[in-house]
């Protein structure tokens, strides 16, 4: 799956993937698409609702969505979703280790169920709270980088702002807000959610996000696994474009061939 | 029972309620308006994509907009799919009892009907509970009449505790409480509360509703904010069309979630449209009240254009050809292999999920009678996902009480 550009891997927590691209898993249309679309993008990272995951111990074929994420190929980064607090997220945390799965967390505190919309404050509690615990934590916040600082203060292996609501497809409507959070940023900055065309995974990668998150724009395409790619390529090129260096830009003519050549 | 007759007169509700809100909003005016709307009005707003007030949504229930099925339709689909995803959510009801103190004309649990009552013990309901998690149901819905004696001796708080040993996600439907009340069914893992108004409709409202605490129109009308004040973390409302006009009652409901998803905000709100289905008792509904299933359509696609985070539930009620063709349209919950009898499920064999008995003690006669697996069979040849777990025990129970809003 890899191509040519031969960019950097991305490494969270000193454990490298083979894409910049992460993937999410709600929304498709059947278990089958999804595990189709995760292996089409080529993902080595990818995301999943513990509330939809069987976590009682006891067999249960009705709650079976970790059976179709292939172990061999990714790394099951269990997510909080649902959670409204902090408690509980530390909950279902340690539920999930319980249940077997990796001791990674993709925090996401959302008390609005509507926009999901991350909650800042439990946020950093809970990040706190689980990286005392041994946990390596990627939290979803809003693009704040103040909060971003905080959570890489606490111990966080990643910050993951979002571009804009969760499902919008409207992008990087807080692009000015992830650029400075790029900037200060000490561990890789995934730009998470909101983003819902492949030029503008490519436009978040080319500003030097580390990496972006998708999963709307996969999962409800007429062709997800087609989709998957078209990400995975612009994710390729936007990083390729990055590490290679964008020309500046200017308001003024530069002229390929000087007019004052002559003059030696 | 003590219950608040204070709030028998919509103006005698506290400040800052759905009721006393619904005294101010121009239903009467907007539903009347909606059956007269120009077609370049109705043009103008699915030019838009979306139905940005309640006056775009009235005009979306026209027969004028009734033209544009197809591109409402179309419209639906796209805002369903980019917010709940290729995904519809099951679930199974299960009743506890058909005892009910009120005197409702139209209902079969009224208290007057000669049908057999029943409370099931708390023994059956777990086992009810666990027949049904073996049909693949992860989400269950509790309903009862409205008695006294669910409300202070724990009945309730223990078939929670004892249904979430099979099912993580748990909703009530009982008669409405106070918020105190609602809290040790939330601390014992309820994540829903559903409550319908039956009929927004006020005059209508208390011709049907003769005797019983149910007669409280505006107390009803303000049960989801007290729920959310408790914690419940989804609210369901309703109207059971077929008792009065449809659209007043569509314009009525529509604005009761709009206010909800403003106010409740950490909740997840949902609407449920059930039509009139045979009952015991001799209500006769007026026919001029009848919604078809074209106009059904048309409200679920307009309910979507208006509120596109809002949850819509379909329900046994409705015919299986419907339903089939509600999936991709708007919906996002459906019931499934439903017995609307306490203890109905007893008498379900577990290969056909057919009852092997008559149900004298149901509530009304469900219409869709497939097994639930043949519905989730149905959802996924329609290129959708059958949803069975979307909630989590380790959601369910908090150790410590339920956010409180700031209500009133």
């Amino acid at each position: 799956m890899q191509s040519d550009l031969n960019n950097e891997p991305l490494t969270i927590a000193g454990r490298s993937f083979p894409s910049r691209l992460l993937v999410g898993t709600g929304k498709f249309s059947s278990n089958e698409q999804m595990r189709d679309a995760l292996r089409a993008s080529g993902s080595g990272l990818v995301t999943v609702a513990l509330k939809r995951a069987n976590l009682s111990g006891k067999e249960d074929p009705f709650a079976d969505i970790l059976d179709y994420l292939e172990a061999d190929r990714y790394l099951v980064l269990p997510n909080t979703a649902g959670a409204m607090n902090a408690e509980e997220a530390v909950r279902i945390a340690r539920l999930a280790e319980a249940a077997g799965l990796p001791k990674w967390l993709k925090l996401e505190i959302h008390p609005d169920p509507n926009y999901l919309l991350p909650d800042p404050i439990e946020t950093l509690e809970a990040a706190e709270m689980l990286v005392k615990e041994g946990w390596t934590v990627l939290p979803y916040i809003n693009a704040d980088p103040v909060l971003a600082a905080r959570l890489q203060d606490v111990g966080c292996a990643t910050v993951m702002p979002l571009g804009s609501p969760i499902g919008s497809n409207r992008g990087l409507e807080t692009r000015a807000q992830i650029e400075i959070i790029i900037e200060q940023a000490r561990v890789p900055v995934v730009v998470d959610a909101g983003l819902g065309a492949p030029s503008q995974a490519a436009e978040a990668m080319e500003m030097g996000a580390d990496a972006v998150l998708i999963n709307t724009a996969i999962a409800v395409a007429p062709d997800p696994c087609r989709m998957a790619r078209a990400f995975a390529t612009a994710v390729e090129a936007g990083r390729a474009a990055f590490e290679t260096g964008l020309g500046p830009i200017s308001k003024t003519a530069e002229a390929t061939s000087p007019l004052t050549a002559f003059l030696g | 029972m003590p219950r608040p007759t204070k709030y028998h007169l919509a103006s005698d509700a506290p400040a800052d309620t759905f009721a006393q809100e619904f005294e101010r909003l121009p239903i009467q005016e907007l539903a009347y308006r909606s059956r007269n709307v120009e077609a370049d009005r109705v043009q103008h707003i699915l030019g838009q994509g979306r139905a940005e007030s309640l006056e775009d949504f009235a005009a979306l229930l026209s027969p004028k907009a009734s033209e544009s099925l197809e591109l409402l339709a179309a419209q639906s689909q796209q805002l369903t799919q980019r917010f709940f995803g290729k995904a519809v959510r099951l679930f199974a009801p299960l009743y506890l009892s058909n005892e009910c103190v009120n005197i409702c004309t139209y209902c079969g649990f009224s208290r007057n009907n000669d049908i057999p009552r029943i409370t099931i013990p708390e023994s059956l309901v777990e086992e009810q509970v666990a027949k049904l998690a073996r049909q693949g149901f992860r989400s269950l819905l509790l309903v009862a009449g409205e008695h006294p004696k669910y409300v202070s001796n724990g009945y309730v708080e223990s078939c929670i505790r004892r249904s979430l040993e099979h099912m993580p996600g748990i909703s009530i439907e009982l008669g409405p409480m106070e918020a105190d009340e609602y809290k040790p069914l939330v601390q014992s893992g309820a994540e829903a509360l559903i409550v319908y108004q039956e009929t927004y409709h006020r005059p209508t409202y208390e011709s049907l509703h003769k005797a019983g605490p149910k007669k409280y129109y505006a107390w009803r009308q303000d049960t989801p904010e007290r729920g959310y004040a408790a914690g419940f973390r989804r609210l369901g409302i309703g109207a059971l069309f077929g008792l009065y006009d449809w659209r007043y009652e569509a314009v009525s409901v529509a604005a009761h979630a709009q206010y909800l998803l403003r106010k409740c905000w950490k909740s997840q709100v949902s609407i449920s449209l059930p039509r009139m289905r045979p009952a015991a008792g001799e209500f006769q509904p007026d026919p001029s009240f009848f919604i078809s299933d074209r106009e059904m359509v048309q409200l679920i696609c307009a309910l979507r254009l208006f509120l596109p985070h809002l949850g819509i539930t379909l329900s046994t009620r409705e015919p299986s050809h419907l339903r089939d063709g509600l999936v991709p349209l708007g919906i996002t919950l459906m019931s499934a292999g439903s017995s609307t009898e306490p203890g109905g499920y007893d008498h379900f064999d577990e290969t056909q999920w057919t009852s092997t008995e008559d149900q004298p003690g149901e509530q009304f006669q469900i219409a869709d009678e497939r097994a639930p697996r043949e519905i989730a069979s149905m959802i996924r040849a329609q290129g959708y996902e059958a949803v069975w777990k979307d909630h989590d025990q380790a959601l369910a129970i908090s150790s410590e009480p339920a956010q409180l809003a700031q209500i009133g």
